[in-house]
């Protein structure tokens, strides 16, 4: 339907209701159990249940004087700062390897930095933790860094490397024959070009670690994350502090996954004007 | 070498891997000259552009800058700023930082970097625009941008890789004659690689037209123009109609061919390379030079019977499409006014002549 008012001739009026109605069922089925646990957060009543019962921060409040909470919050956060700049300085290389340079085995190169994501977690998590634990590295903080930097890193290396798919090929050595050095083209060039998408994959990496559960279940020990808490709590009794706890999980991780796909999509809207303008 | 060379390209080769881009050339650019390679894509005038620039290494051979031999320098080491393609501008800078690019990377002080890139900016009628992104100008300032970025080091060279090709007719037009006088005023020398004819034979005190890798031709643009020296030259400037055929007679001054349209008539120009008798030559004739008319003229040298295929028009003038008894294309260009005698109608049978001082002979084949 154009802006006018006047009806466009090529579609069907209950086609486009229908597939309105269809994208509304979509996204209330994907985000209603969100909702539900977000809208339970703020009920005083013990047991999630209708009709509500009174708006209550107790919750909130509860959660908020359980020590292990902050614990494992800290935990999170640490794994989650620290893996997410790992994993972005390591696809931010893979990535590049890829634009810049032409070799035997690329393809196998590529496939095998894009693996991780696809194994089931139960067996990266049972690997990570018989491999850790001979290292003796299994049961602390630097055990999950390192076990979410192996998941988080493909990511990074993906959305850098389609930023990097949208460098004119020319502007390296443009850069080169303007007098500056390698080093001096990835720093003035590269890094400039990729910001946005450097900083995307730090939030979307970081939001990936903030989530991430069964890999830390199995390699956390003692130094558990918020998720593993979370599950902790579920299994000793049902309390509307999970979803108090889940609120606040979702809500961060949205956060920084809206914050990478407003910097991501906003190169876009520049270059397409670029593309558009003419004297 | 002469003392004018700025730089000589001394039997340089490129391979890539099998395939062989530029073949043994030799080449010297003069200091101060607008020379410009010509020829159709992947005939090596980009592959040797790149050699320049030092973004390729050559093969075999030396490449020397002002006597140098600047064949290991690396690109960053050298002052042969190449103006792209695709202008190659960087669109996270400004236009100011975009043209003291080259002066930060080669570490000036803020403050004089500044003054430099002022002036290319004023030069380059740019200034007002200084402070805004490279998504916001129109194509023709961001040329203005690129040429700017490039010269602000003040080099000997300047490598421009087809750089007009995405702008519209008649903007190209009014780059092309901001580059010659840009070219004129700094006395830099501007290498400049271009599929387009217009644009070479516009611009350049030279034209080097190469085909496969190597030299078809090196000379001035009338040079070339009035006298190709091989059959690519005169096929891929389309500007002549080509004849072959066996050397019957040498003239004192000339040559006469048999040819399958009849006896031709050469004379003028230089006896050296001219072929001997029973030796085969091609003819070529310019379009612009070649008569029309309804009835054979009286003295009955290099008269060809044709038959009209069609017309063109081509602004002020027009090109009549012919082809001869033995199905040989003619093609013949006039103004409006002496077509309009003619009434030419397809099918229609005239005769096409020209005098024997306007037929140039290739001197290779």
């Amino acid at each position: 339907m154009s802006d006018d008012g006047a009806q466009d001739i090529n579609r069907s009026r209950a086609v486009d209701w229908a597939l309105r109605a269809y994208v509304v069922a979509a996204y209330a089925f994907v985000f209603a159990p969100i909702l539900a646990s977000f809208v339970f957060s703020f009920n005083s009543d013990r047991f999630p249940s209708l009709p509500l019962g009174q708006f209550s921060l107790d919750w909130y409040r509860a959660v908020a004087a359980d020590p292990l909470v902050w614990e494992g919050l800290r935990n999170t956060l640490l794994v989650g700062v620290v893996a997410g700049v790992i994993s972005t300085a390591l696809g931010f290389g893979a990535a590049y390897t890829d634009y810049r340079y032409q070799f035997f085995g690329k393809q196998v190169y590529l496939a095998l930095a894009l693996l991780p994501p696809t194994i089931p977690v139960i067996i990266m998590g049972l690997a990570m933790l018989a491999f850790l634990s001979r290292m003796d590295l299994s049961g602390n903080a630097l055990s999950v860094i390192i076990s979410h930097v192996v998941i988080c890193a493909p990511f990074a290396m993906a959305i850098v490397r389609l930023r990097l798919s949208q460098m004119d090929p020319a502007l390296e050595p443009a850069a080169w024959n303007l007098g500056a050095s390698e080093w001096q083209t990835m720093r003035h060039v590269v890094m400039p070009f990729t910001r946005p998408a450097i900083l995307g994959a730090l939030f979307i990496t970081m939001a990936v670690s903030f989530d991430e559960f069964a890999i830390a279940w199995f390699v956390s020990g003692l130094n558990e994350t918020l998720p593993v808490k979370v599950l902790g709590f579920l299994q000793g009794q049902v309390s509307p502090r999970i979803n108090a706890i889940g609120s606040f999980v979702f809500v961060t991780s949205m956060t920084l996954v809206i914050l990478a796909q407003v910097l991501l999509a906003g190169r876009d809207t520049t270059a397409r004007r670029a593309s558009g303008e003419q004297e | 070498m002469q003392t004018d060379t700025l730089v000589s390209i001394d039997g340089v080769i490129k391979r890539f891997g099998s395939f062989v881009a530029v073949q043994r050339m030799d080449l010297d650019i003069r200091k101060g000259e607008f020379l410009a390679i010509m020829g159709s894509s992947g005939c090596g005038k980009t592959t040797t552009l790149r050699m320049l620039a030092g973004l390729e290494a050559p093969s075999e051979g030396v490449i020397r800058l002002a006597g140098q031999p600047i064949n290991d320098l690396p690109t960053w080491a050298r002052d042969t700023p190449m103006v792209w393609q695709s202008l190659a501008l960087f669109p996270f800078l400004n236009v100011r930082e975009n043209v003291e690019f080259a002066l930060k990377m080669r570490g000036v002080g803020r403050e004089e970097r500044r003054q430099r890139a002022e002036q290319w900016l004023e030069r380059m009628q740019i200034a007002e625009f200084a402070d805004r992104n490279i998504a916001q100008l129109s194509g023709g300032q961001r040329q203005r941008v690129a040429l700017a970025r490039s010269l602000v080091v003040e080099p000997q060279i300047l490598l421009l890789d087809e750089p007009l090709s995405a702008l519209d007719a008649a903007l190209k037009v009014r780059m092309q004659s901001l580059l010659k006088n840009l070219q004129r005023q700094t006395g830099i020398t501007f290498v400049y690689v271009t599929h387009s004819q217009s644009e070479a034979f516009s611009m350049a005190d030279r034209v080097v037209i190469m085909s496969r890798g190597k030299i078809e031709q090196i000379g001035t643009p009338q040079d070339i123009y009035r006298a190709p020296r091989t059959r690519f030259v005169a096929d891929f400037l389309g500007s002549s109609n080509i004849f072959d055929g066996t050397v019957s007679r040498i003239l004192p001054d000339g040559v006469e061919l048999d040819t399958p349209s009849g006896r031709l008539r050469q004379t003028g120009g230089s006896p050296e390379g001219r072929p001997g008798t029973g030796r085969p030559a091609t003819l070529t004739v310019l379009d612009t030079r070649m008569r029309l008319s309804r009835t054979p003229p009286p003295d009955g040298t290099n008269v060809v019977p044709v038959r009209v295929v069609g017309e063109e028009f081509v602004g002020a003038t027009a090109t009549v499409y012919l082809e001869t008894e033995h199905g040989q294309e003619i093609r013949v260009q006039k103004g409006h006014e002496e077509l309009a005698d003619l009434s030419i109608q397809p099918g229609q049978a005239l005769f096409a002549h020209w005098s024997p001082e306007d037929g140039h002979l290739l001197t290779q084949a």
